[in-house]
């Protein structure tokens, strides 16, 4: 490994800590939000802002911009927490989340808050705001690319898979969704709810590139995303596995953190482990 | 005391579990939420976890009760209502089938969630539905009674439940009569037609008024869909004076029903409580119910704006 590659893994890891560290204090102050689901993509989403998208945060209107859209929207605390680390709004606005008045909605808004590309919330709609988004790119030849992350209970829904459909049919090779595979949604497992595996095979099968990577490795994840811009005549999938709640031993793997907020003290312990890794 | 809709309406289903036999549920990934979870311990044979797949949630349910089955179907009522229009329109509306669609955490009091998840809409879309019965209980105690009422109904019917603890305002004794406004407080000076939670403001908004020697008729409309026109037109033309109160858009609601009511035959004054044609956002519930506008005092406010409009009546 060059000594560069090793100073960026080690400056993405820095990034990861803060954004870790950031959410679990804007969804304790909000007393409501999705912690579970947020930490699971902290690797996935730093990446992609702080090394893989061509941005301009002094300028998020920039129309050769990359695009982000986090078509699993409940982890609005995650792409808040990077926008603001990445330069979008002052860091200090995250712990408004989800209060009245605040540009930082509960689930993203579309117009109220830069860095925000697309209003989601309602599962399994990122996808196609993200074809569209592509089509235009194609249409306008910019070259810019577009990435959505879903989530694996999103898979269950049908629309997913229209767009998945359309996406290959019409070849967006400039489009990457990147899978965040925690195994968990609300009510359970995802094998056990209702499931939706396996998905590499899905997604190949309906025409997509894939390929599958730890979630929580940069050197993965950067590997991925090299590869996912040389793909050519098709969208490409990047199926990474995750743990949902990482880096807060107690939310590890545990469906119940899914949707709810730390108390005071829980939110003590947690930021004491992620200080503790930082250290 | 307080006691939340959705909190009722998973006490109820186990009970009428008991009762029949026919009886199956589904969710789509929100079990413990919308308390369908308390269904499913008691009678996993006769639960269906159908996923993040709203859609063919609604579908499934259509086939279940063309094979008999008396299926509710819960998830937010945003989802219930938005993402799967089309297949209970076409699927279950349209022949006439014999689904409960039971949605919870409807309206601005679902809270942080924000706008995407505030169904603002969801009455107006279900009341444009030939066939479909619309339901909002205003209390936990009318919510059991509302749910037992349309698993014997023979028919689709969509029942609007909320997220949070609601005050208690009826008895075990209380008698729910489907397609019939309660009047549960009466005035001379204007009539007040409420659905859902802003019943209780209504009330509170009536004792408010009453302390200024304005008496006012309090209606708990229960069903929206079929409306109680005789009840609605009688106290209208009695009172010359009518203001509506729903957490629900004032485009397509209960103030909607009332005022094509109200236009056709008996034009009276008529000011509509609810949300102005705006989406919600984040924020408390209660904080939201006052910068919306849905409070007693909001209530106070639009039957005295109403009364100076009086032309007729007493
Ligand atoms: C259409 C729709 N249905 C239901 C929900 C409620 N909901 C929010 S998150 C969630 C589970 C998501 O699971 P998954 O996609 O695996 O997300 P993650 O584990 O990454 O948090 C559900 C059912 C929703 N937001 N949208
Ligand atoms: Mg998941």
């Amino acid at each position: 490994m060059s000594s560069s590659q090793e100073e960026l893994l080690q400056e993405l890891g820095k990034k990861a800590r803060v954004i870790r560290s950031d959410i679990i204090r804007m969804v304790a102050e909000a007393g409501s939000g999705h912690p579970g689901g947020s930490l699971s993509a902290v690797e996935i989403v730093t990446t992609l802002y702080f090394h893989v998208m061509r941005i301009r945060p002094e300028e998020p209107d920039w129309p050769d911009r990359d695009r982000f859209v986090l078509s699993k929207g409940h982890a609005a605390p995650l792409l808040y927490a990077v926008l603001a680390e990445r330069g979008y709004f002052p860091v200090e606005e995250l712990l408004t989340l989800r209060k009245l008045g605040s540009r930082l909605q509960g689930h993203p808004a579309f117009g109220k808050l830069p860095g925000v590309e697309a209003s989601t919330g309602s599962l399994g709609q990122g996808l196609s705001i993200s074809l569209g988004i592509a089509l235009a790119g194609k249409i306008d030849r910019r070259d810019y690319r577009v990435y959505a992350l879903l989530g694996d209970g999103e898979n269950e829904e049908g629309q997913v898979w229209e767009a998945a459909m359309a996406a290959a049919h019409y070849g967006v090779d400039n489009l990457t969704a990147v899978l965040d595979y925690n195994g968990l949604q609300i009510d359970g497992p995802v094998a056990e709810v209702l499931s939706p595996l396996p998905l590499p095979e899905k997604w190949r099968s309906f025409g997509w590139e894939v390929r599958e990577v730890d979630g929580h490795s940069f050197e993965e994840l950067l590997a991925a995303f090299e590869w996912a811009k040389g793909v050519h005549g098709r969208p490409s999938m990047i199926i990474a596995k995750t743990v949902k709640g990482k880096g807060v031993s107690f939310m590890e793997n545990a469906v119940d953190w899914h949707g709810k907020a730390p108390d005071r003290e829980q939110a003590a312990k947690a930021l004491a482990e992620l200080e503790a890794v930082t250290s | 005391m307080n006691i939340a809709t959705r909190d009722a309406y998973g006490r109820a289903l186990v009970e009428l579990g008991k009762e029949y036999p026919n009886l199956v549920v589904l969710d789509a990934d929100l079990a413990k939420s919308t308390k369908t979870a308390d269904f499913a311990r008691f009678f996993p044979d006769r639960f269906f976890d159908m996923g993040i797949a709203e859609q063919n949630m609604m579908g499934t349910a259509a086939g279940l009760a063309l094979a008999g089955k008396i299926p509710c179907a819960s998830t937010f009522a945003v989802f219930a209502t938005g993402r799967a229009f089309d297949q209970i329109r076409n699927t279950i509306a349209y022949p006439g089938l014999n689904v409960k669609i039971i949605a919870t955490h409807a309206g601005i009091t679902v809270g942080e969630d924000g706008a995407s998840h505030q169904s603002i809409e969801d009455i107006a879309l279900m009341r444009a539905l030939p066939n479909m019965t619309v339901i909002v209980p205003a209390d936990a105690v009318e919510t059991g009674k509302a749910v037992a009422a349309a698993v014997a109904h023979e028919g689709p019917v969509y029942i609007r439940l909320g997220r949070p603890a609601v005050p208690v305002l009826f008895d075990e004794n209380y008698r729910f009569r489907l397609g019939r406004a309660e009047i549960l407080r009466r005035g001379p000076d204007a009539v007040i037609f409420a659905t859902g939670i802003m019943v209780s403001e209504a009330l509170k908004a009536a004792e408010a008024l009453s302390g200024r020697g304005v008496d006012v008729t309090v209606v708990n409309v229960h069903t929206i869909k079929p409306l109680d026109v005789e009840t609605v037109s009688g106290l209208a033309m009695k009172t010359g004076a009518v203001v509506t109160a729903e957490e629900h858009s004032i485009i397509g609601g209960l103030g909607s029903a009332v005022a094509e009511v109200l236009a056709e035959r008996c034009p009276v004054p008529l000011v509509r409580v609810g949300i102005r044609d705006r989406f919600g956002e984040s924020g408390k519930p209660g904080d939201l119910l006052e910068a919306f506008g849905l409070t007693a005092s909001h209530i106070v406010e639009a039957v005295d704006r109403v009364r100076q409009r009086r032309v007729c009546g007493k």
